[in-house]
């Protein structure tokens, strides 16, 4: 189905997960503006091309905590060439018509012009929701209220060290979907996942009747396989920032198009 | 807008993993610092180890060149040379404590990296310190310092290099180790509840001050000034005069080659409101919210955030912050050590360069010097 404007950016992402039977849907991180602004558009295109059910699009940031080598470094060169939010945002109304885009934004760039402001933007551009993941639970409740008012899903994070009154509170009050951290570290390929991860996305599940998804860690088709028989969705990050900087949007297009097949497969 | 540990100021602006390991930081603070025996043991060390009380030093002959009494704090007089010693040793005595065996810290200039490696090797911890490449090449001594203390120094190639980075390297290593590490901040920033423990582990700096003033002239000091960057020393001189209306303090922020230029480290003295580390506090940024390289030739000083309780001091207006430019504080530097044979760190010279430029004639003034400045000769001299 494709994003009418009448429907918020919660139902967009309920759909894209509920699109396709029993496959969980794949969302595929790229950075905004990295290589460059063109080349950042053709990998989101040459994404969804190649089965991407939602797009998660970084705004790039002076100061990313959360993000390990490979995505720091991507930001640090879109920064560089003097990508702004405004760029990704053009970016974001680009794919929006076609896939819904979650936008991965650091708080300090959601609060600099206000909370109301920013979410009232990402909307124009057609985003379906924001990841802030520096904005923990206890931190959200006026970013959440202006993501409503606005129709974006502020979508919550739960780590593997979430306490079970920590689930619970962000299970209640999470929108769009919820984003499971595989591990305890920041965004990287690893080399095997983590062994409580289904421990962890059951946990999250009897918090919200949400789609969960899984993020952080994922690279290969196997893994991708293996996390999407656990969960709603599955989120590869480094891997397809690493192929756009490489090979730009027929690179990611075919890492996308292997992890396509790996979670048809199964 | 929330309410925060400090006004709208502080929180925890930090990946979801953190949370649970800041949780319980902070329980774990609150009950050492009500363990008689966790605090004697504390107390012992800042006494025998350290050297506390710091003196207070009255300025003979800066006093007579402004016509008024100036009072030096002597934090250049602790072990390691600054007043990072008293945060550092109170932290690592904490995680040893709570059973974790592994310590990490940022440093910039070193002092606080040096501190930390310091109270590692007295606790028998492992010490692994975040540091710029580019700071790494400026202070190759506290390099060298560090690893003797047995510290590993991580060269940190991210941004410009320099304390920024360091701090987030730090806090991307703690993301991935908290379960059996504790993060050694080294100033009264970050998430809660590093500004506030800081600051209780810095206030001894203040709470001494405010007896030896007493003692030494019989009343309050008219003014209390001390430098800021991230702002250790200056909220643990601060607080206990807190509610003495009568006594004025100042926070001396580093202007480095001018406020107007942008190329400088004064976020309180400027205005500005973000998330930088973990909290909501005085940032300097631009209009998308990216966070701006500080300037300053004070390592110490050299950092675009300052603590949330002094963003708050400042809304009340309880605490005037100005801001010095790198000349005159290296013209403070020189004469410090020509009137008094005290060569100063360059953070604590911003605060006498003000002083000097803002005497307070007939009165009596009480100044922190929070460190050193051996770390600093090379600086200076190729000026």
């Amino acid at each position: 189905m494709s994003a009418t404007g009448a429907a918020t950016g919660a139902e967009r992402i309920a759909a894209a997960f509920a699109g396709h039977g029993k496959r969980a849907a794949l969302m595929p991180y790229l950075m905004g503006g990295h290589p460059s602004k063109e080349e950042s558009l053709a990998a989101g295109e040459a994404a969804v091309a190649a089965g991407a059910d939602l797009i998660e699009l970084g705004v790039p940031f002076s100061d990313p905590l959360a993000d390990g080598p490979v995505i720091h470094a991507a930001g640090t060169a879109a920064l560089e060439a003097g990508i702004t939010p405004g760029d990704v945002l053009e970016i974001c109304a680009a794919l929006a018509p076609r896939v819904p885009v979650v936008l991965m934004v650091y708080a300090n760039v959601v609060l600099a012009d206000g909370p109301e402001a920013f979410a009232a933007r990402a909307a124009a551009a057609g985003a379906a929701g924001l990841i802030v993941p520096d904005l923990p639970q206890d931190e959200a409740d006026e970013v959440r209220a202006a993501c409503d008012t606005a129709g974006l899903a502020l979508v919550a994070l739960v780590a593997p060290s979430s306490t079970p009154e920590r689930v619970a509170a962000i299970g209640a009050n999470a929108r769009g979907f919820v984003y499971a951290v595989s591990l305890a570290g920041t965004t990287g390929e690893r080399a095997e996942l983590p062994p409580e991860l289904s421990g962890l996305v059951e946990r999250v599940r009897a918090a919200t009747d949400l789609p969960v998804a899984v993020g952080f860690g994922i690279s290969t088709a196997e893994q991708a396989a293996t996390v999407g028989a656990l969960a709603d969705g599955v989120i590869v990050g480094s891997r397809v920032v690493r192929a756009a900087g490489e090979g730009g949007a027929a690179a990611v297009g075919a890492v996308i198009g292997e992890l396509a097949e790996a979670l048809r497969r199964g | 807008m929330r309410e925060r540990e400090f006004g709208p100021y502080g929180g925890r602006f930090v990946p979801e993993t953190l949370i649970p390991a800041l949780e319980e930081l902070e329980r774990a603070w609150i009950e050492a610092a009500a363990d008689e025996a966790f605090t004697a043991e504390l107390g012992e060390l800042l006494r025998d180890y350290v050297g506390r009380p710091s003196p207070l030093y009255r300025a003979r002959r800066l006093s007579e060149r402004l016509g008024q009494d100036v009072y030096l704090k002597r934090e250049d007089l602790n072990h390691t040379g600054a007043h990072k010693i008293n945060n550092a040793l109170g932290q690592t005595l904490l995680a040893r404590r709570m059973g974790k065996r592994r310590i990490i810290a940022e440093t910039g200039a070193g002092q606080h990296g040096v501190a930390t490696a310091t109270a590692c090797a007295l606790m028998d911890l492992e010490c692994v310190v975040y540091m710029g490449a580019e700071d790494m090449r400026r202070q190759r001594p506290n390099v060298e310092r560090m690893e003797l203390l047995g510290a590993r120094v991580e060269s940190v190639e991210a941004g410009a290099r320099t304390l920024k980075e360091a701090v987030s390297a730090a806090i991307r290593d703690w993301v991935a180790n908290s379960g059996t590490t504790h993060y050694v901040i080294g100033s009264a920033v970050g998430p809660a509840p590093y500004p506030a423990m800081v600051r209780d582990l810095q206030r001894t700096i203040g709470d001494e001050l405010r007896e030896q003033v007493l003692t030494a002239v019989g009343r309050l000091p008219d003014r209390v000034i001390a430098c800021v960057g991230g702002g250790s020393n200056s909220i643990g001189a601060f607080v206990p005069f807190a509610l003495d209306a009568d006594v004025e303090l100042i926070g001396v922020e580093a202007a480095g080659e001018g406020v107007a230029t942008g190329r400088h480290s004064a976020p309180l003295a400027t205005g500005a409101r973000g998330v930088l580390h973990g909290a909501f506090t005085a940032v300097l940024q631009d209009a998308d919210g990216q966070v701006l390289e500080a300037h300053s030739i004070s390592a110490g000083l050299d950092y675009p955030g300052a603590g949330p309780e002094h963003a708050w001091l400042r809304d009340e207006g309880r605490v005037s912050y100005v801001a010095v430019e790198d000349d005159a504080a290296v013209d403070a530097f020189k004469l410090l050590s020509r009137l008094e044979g005290i060569i100063p760190a360059l953070e604590p010279s911003h605060a006498l360069a003000w002083l000097l430029a803002n005497p307070n004639p007939g009165g009596v003034d009480a100044l922190v010097l929070s460190g050193r400045g051996d770390k600093d000769l090379a600086e200076v001299l190729a000026r």
